[in-house]
């Protein structure tokens, strides 16, 4: 208790202030740096591959894609259980589209280059006309969100079912299998250009906001904190990127590229960044920007806040419910299009589970089931999070069962650390 | 003291004399589920003019005043701004009319900053159609300062705001929009010595600019002190409106305890 240990607090606190970073971020992320590196240690090096990497961010992909949009619908103080089956359905629709009604009724054959725009285009209808429907039910008849998606997850699935008899159907159409991860990924160039694009947008960010304060006379960070921001962004772009590339393609596979079977001395092809990925950040960018710069999402945190102030404030919460499950909806079908484009067919189960799974992960993410609190970025850390949780335990070894109970009770730990952080932070 | 002052101070000419009512609310009635909240009453309220709304809990003054808000909608009756009849029939509506509401309960989201509940639901956007939160803070900024001076937390959300500080968000919110019917329900219950003195002199400021005021209060005294004219309601029927200068605190007591008008039933 001396007055040094006081000095000492209150500079430490102070230079994280200055830099602005939300402290719970950094918690997740420094729980999720600590988890690849326990995994890494124990697997003697192995969890930390770009090859685990690239595999890591494919397979977190569908999950994290939807878990963006589960933080609208918990932020609404609502909960959708159906998202699972209605991936099931939009990923069975499309599937006959594309298999079915393009080819055959419509006689463009296998393969034809629209065939993936139509088949996406309808799982996206459908998405978003289920969604609107349950929202509907839920904001205009006042049934329960958790009862009608309950009933949402028992129909859904079973439509899917009935639609498809049960069949696995594939194999899908090739430029739509593009989206599923390995069979479809950027490239060494291209993932290179798509860095800088992104490292000069973030700093064209970084300088804007700042302008944008002086101009209203607001306080700024001080420059050095905002060119280490810049640095951290830019870096983090980059080598991500840079992991990404390291991955390389087998050596059989390249040899099959080329005619004489040869590989030329000194030839490396590299995976770069997978579409579906690209898909994902996508999809980031423009939830985060509807949740911070439009109306709607200043609604939707509005009604989760306090539905009779917003109510009272003239915001239709009505239509806002349906719209927010439609958007559900939409994300459903876009995930549909990752998992089915991954498994390369669809399958009867597809998306079985995967409820839990985005629920946990907008839980994790940070989104408080209270209502009005919940970010976009926390959702897919906390996919990622739940993701490399599973798939580090399954390289350790760890027996099934064990997986899911370890998943299970991260999820509630996760929980508590975070009611027990509000509290400190003064209830934010 | 200053309630005293005021109560002796000379009676000031009637300004409803030859003009138009700001706002006009005739034979209204509301039931929920066979209980009648509010039963054929009728109040008006001219420009430049504060109108308090006395009675017990539950005497129907918050009910009626929603219905002038939009939060609630008449069974019958009839509503005049600026003698022409109109319909209100959403929060949305009563806004288009310039009538603007401090709730009792504030009505604010708490999990969002001062800006962004000030703006709620008329959110200022840049010209590509997003929100311009800078704009909206240094826009709050102003008319919260002249307000509340010691209001600073700006980027906090309002739930970490203590009572004053948020009931000035929530003044401001009405205030800002250039309102011309005012409604206040219960504007100082939540407030300190200093503050609900603030509040009562922007009452008046607000009423010298001529608006029309519909003020909610327990505080007979303090409504003595505030309105123009006061309306006693029980079991949500009117007892009385009459002029303050009409009145002593005794008669609005016994309006309100036993439901008579002394000055109309003598």
């Amino acid at each position: 208790m001396t007055d040094t240990a006081h000095e000492g607090a209150r500079t430490r606190t102070s230079f994280i202030k200055q830099l602005e970073i939300d402290t719970r971020l950094l918690g997740m992320i420094g729980a999720f740096v600590l988890l690849c590196l326990a995994f890494d240690f124990i697997t003697d090096g192995r969890f930390l591959t770009p090859r685990n990497i690239f595999n890591l961010t494919i397979q977190t992909v569908s999950v994290a894609i939807m878990a963006t949009g589960m933080v609208f619908v918990i932020v609404m103080r609502h909960i959708d259980l159906s998202v699972g089956s209605l991936l099931a359905v939009c990923s069975a629709v499309m599937a006959m589209v594309q298999t079915l009604i393009l080819p055959d009724w419509l006689g463009l054959g296998l393969n034809h280059p629209v065939t993936w725009v139509v088949a996406v285009t309808a799982g996206l209808i459908i998405g978003v006309a289920i969604g609107a429907m349950q929202g509907a039910l839920i904001g205009y008849l006042t049934i329960p969100a958790f009862i009608v998606t309950l009933g949402g997850l028992l129909v859904w699935r079973n439509v899917a079912w009935y639609l498809t008899a049960g069949q696995t159907i594939g194999p899908l159409d090739s430029t739509f299998m593009k989206f599923g991860g390995i069979n479809g990924t950027l490239g060494t160039n291209l993932s290179w250009a798509f860095a800088a694009v992104m490292s000069v947008a973030a700093l064209f960010l970084i300088i804007a906001a700042r302008r944008n304060k002086v101009r209203h006379g607001f306080p700024v960070k001080p420059l050095w904190a905002e060119a280490a921001m810049a640095l951290i962004a830019v870096g983090a772009i980059v080598g991500f990127i840079a992991i990404l590339n390291a991955y390389e393609v087998p050596r059989g596979r390249v040899r099959r590229m080329f005619e004489d079977g040869q590989i030329p001395d000194g030839f490396t092809l590299g995976y770069g960044l997978p579409i579906s990925v690209l898909v994902l950040i996508a999809v980031a960018i423009v939830m985060t920007v509807i949740a911070r710069r439009t109306r709607l999402g200043r609604y939707i945190f509005a009604t989760g806040g306090n539905p009779d102030a917003a109510d009272l404030s003239g915001i239709n919460t009505r239509l806002l419910t349906v719209k927010v499950f439609a958007l559900m909806g939409a994300l459903c079908a876009i995930s549909a299009v990752v998992a089915a484009a991954r498994l390369a067919n669809h399958t009867n189960d597809i998306g079985t589970l995967d409820e839990l799974r985005v629920i946990a992960a907008a839980v994790i993410g940070g989104t408080a089931l209270s209502g009005g609190i919940g970010t976009i970025y926390g959702a897919i850390l906390g996919a990622l999070i739940m993701q490399s949780l599973q798939s580090g335990m399954a390289m350790v070894g760890v027996d099934a069962p064990f997986q899911n109970i370890v998943v299970g009770l991260v999820l509630v730990l996760a929980v508590y650390i975070d009611i027990v952080y509000r509290k400190r932070t003064g209830g934010k | 003291m200053a309630a005293a002052e005021t109560a002796a101070a000379p009676a000031s000419p009637d300004p409803r004399i030859g003009r138009t009512p700001l706002v006009e609310m005739k034979n209204i009635h509301i039931a929920f589920g066979g209980v009648h909240a509010v039963e054929d009453v009728s109040v008006d309220l001219y420009p430049g003019e504060v109108v308090g709304l006395l009675g017990h809990n539950g005497a129907g003054k918050s009910t009626l005043i929603k219905i002038l808000s939009g939060a609630y909608q008449m069974d019958s009756g009839e509503i005049r701004i600026d003698g022409k009849p109109v319909k209100i029939e959403s929060p949305r509506d009563a806004r288009r009319y310039n009538i603007e509401t401090i709730y009792q309960t504030l009505a604010l989201a708490d999990n969002l900053d001062a800006a962004s509940n000030l703006f709620l639901g008329r959110e200022l956007t840049t010209k590509l159609g997003f929100v311009d939160d800078a704009r909206m803070e240094a826009e709050t900024k102003k008319i919260v300062a002249r307000l509340n001076p010691n209001f600073k937390k700006l980027k906090e959300p309002v739930k970490a705001l203590s009572g004053g500080q948020r009931q000035s968000v929530a003044i401001a919110r009405a205030v800002y929009f250039n309102a011309k019917i005012l409604i206040m329900d219960e504007p100082t219950a939540a407030l300190g010595v200093h503050e609900s003195h603030m509040v009562a002199e922007l009452i008046k400021e607000l009423k010298a600019q001529g608006l029309g005021i519909f003020l909610i209060s327990h505080d007979t005294r303090e409504m003595m002190a505030l309105c123009d004219r006061v309306a006693v309601m029980k079991n949500g029927r009117l007892i009385g409106m009459e002029r303050v200068e009409d009145v002593t605190e005794d008669d609005i007591l016994s309006m309100i305890i036993l439901g008579k008008n002394p000055l109309r039933e003598k």
